[in-house]
């Protein structure tokens, strides 16, 4: 079964190439590629794949565009290994609306 | 009527990846049913209980997201004036009228860009089709009913940045009220508004973000916290992509369930909150109180909840 290296912070884990790389790495409990809307769509699991053969589903071009998907960028929720391992590295993130104050940070507010 | 001017959010229009598939979540899994097609091979659905012949329409295009928004106005002298009073307030801008039935069984539409970035439209009609159960000695509840089964389409959360312009706009010109607010640091910085043109707790919200036009959730009324028990069911049956919940909001008392369309675009089926009325005092939130206010249960902020958009 592939496996699926995360070079950013050295995690792999093995998935099926039935199975998107985000939803494997979510059924095994593992950690390395931030979880969003898991439909192409918001594109906080946005990686890059490094190295590896691998089909991916339609993503929102918001999210990436032509030129990216040409460069092997992706969004992990709609990629799949195709045949042996994938090594990706991963360049999505959440970011936070709401941010708290400063003040509300060094009170009560733990995140 | 007690109730003027603006009446309700009409119609969320959503762009989605996959019609096929988007058709299949928002009739299966949600529960709306199917009305019409149109020649650009837009869907339009509504939910069991409402009248109107739309309240949803969905649109493949290679993004996911909000296309814009729809508000019934009670007449279209109310129409007019409203178009009026949005040109000359300076808040909104790429303001045009949207001829009679582009959408289908829907009059002219005004439409105008809000300070945050999404797109609005007014409206005086659209043709009733009516709810599944009927207007004359109904039943409570119609036959026929599948997936979650909301009474209605309820309310958008949006993320934009100029939210004071937006909070300005709706309050000033469109008659809102806010019914509940979140303040931030000790100069009290609104970063989230809750709006009410009516008497829910709010008929569409927004949070202040960096980026324009973004779209957190499109919500569905349901009429229990045991629908939204239900609710969760169905997304574990259906292999939905889960968000949050079920739980309950601090923020408007909603009792809830998240999840996502197959495109990514977030929905929201909930239960409860109280009736606002225009007089009932503003609530306030301090954001070092998110946390329960967001999630009142866990009483913690989700990152997820608060960073995933389209």
């Amino acid at each position: 079964m592939p496996r699926i290296h995360i070079e950013n912070c050295g995690e792999s884990f093995v998935c099926a190439a039935t199975q998107n790389v985000l939803r494997g790495m979510e059924c095994l409990g593992r950690k390395g590629i931030p979880v969003g809307c898991r439909g192409g769509g918001c594109g906080v699991c946005k990686v890059r794949v490094l190295r590896g053969q691998y089909r991916t589903e339609r993503m929102s071009r918001a999210c990436v565009s032509a030129e990216e998907q040409q460069q092997g960028y992706a969004l992990a929720c709609r990629l799949y290994a195709d045949e042996g391992d994938l090594h990706l590295q991963v360049v999505g993130k959440m970011q936070r609306a709401l941010q708290p104050s400063a003040g509300a940070r060094a009170g009560t507010l733990e995140n | 009527m007690a109730i003027t001017g603006v009446l309700r959010p009409g119609h969320v229009a959503l762009r989605v990846l996959d019609l096929d598939a988007a058709v299949k979540h928002y009739t299966e899994v949600l529960g709306l049913f199917e009305t019409a097609r149109d020649a650009k091979g837009r869907v339009f659905l509504k939910a069991w209980d409402e009248a109107d012949h739309h309240s949803v329409v969905l649109r493949e295009a290679e993004e996911a997201g909000m296309d814009y928004m729809g508000w019934r106005v009670d007449s279209d002298a109310t129409l007019r004036k409203l178009a009026v009073d949005l040109k000359k307030s300076g808040l909104a801008t790429d303001m045009s009228w949207v001829a009679a039935e582009e959408h289908p069984a829907t009059g002219e539409r005004f439409r105008f860009t809000l300070p945050t970035g999404h797109v609005m439209e007014l409206y005086a009609h659209k043709d009733i089709l009516g709810c599944l159960n009927g207007y004359e000695n109904p039943d409570p509840w119609p036959d026929g009913l599948h997936g979650m089964a909301p009474s209605r389409f309820d309310h958008c959360l949006l993320y934009g940045d100029d939210l004071d312009g937006t909070v300005k706009l709706f309050r000033e010109v469109l008659g809102f009220c806010l019914a509940e607010q979140v303040v931030a640091g000790p100069e009290k910085l609104i970063i989230a508004a809750f709006l009410s043109c009516s008497n829910k707790a709010h008929d569409v919200a927004f949070i202040r973000q960096p980026m324009k036009n973004k779209f957190h959730h499109a919500s569905f009324q349901l009429d229990n916290w045991n629908e939204v028990l239900r609710a969760a069911d169905i997304i574990s049956k259906k292999r939905v992509s889960l968000d949050l919940g079920p739980t309950r909001h601090g923020l408007t008392r909603g009792q809830t369930i998240y999840f996502f369309d197959p495109s990514g675009n977030r929905n929201e089926v909930f239960a409860g909150g109280y009736i606002y009325y225009p007089d009932k005092p503003t609530i306030t939130w301090t954001d070092d109180q998110l946390g329960p206010a967001i999630f009142y249960h866990d009483r913690k902020l989700n990152e997820a909840f608060l960073s995933v958009v389209t």
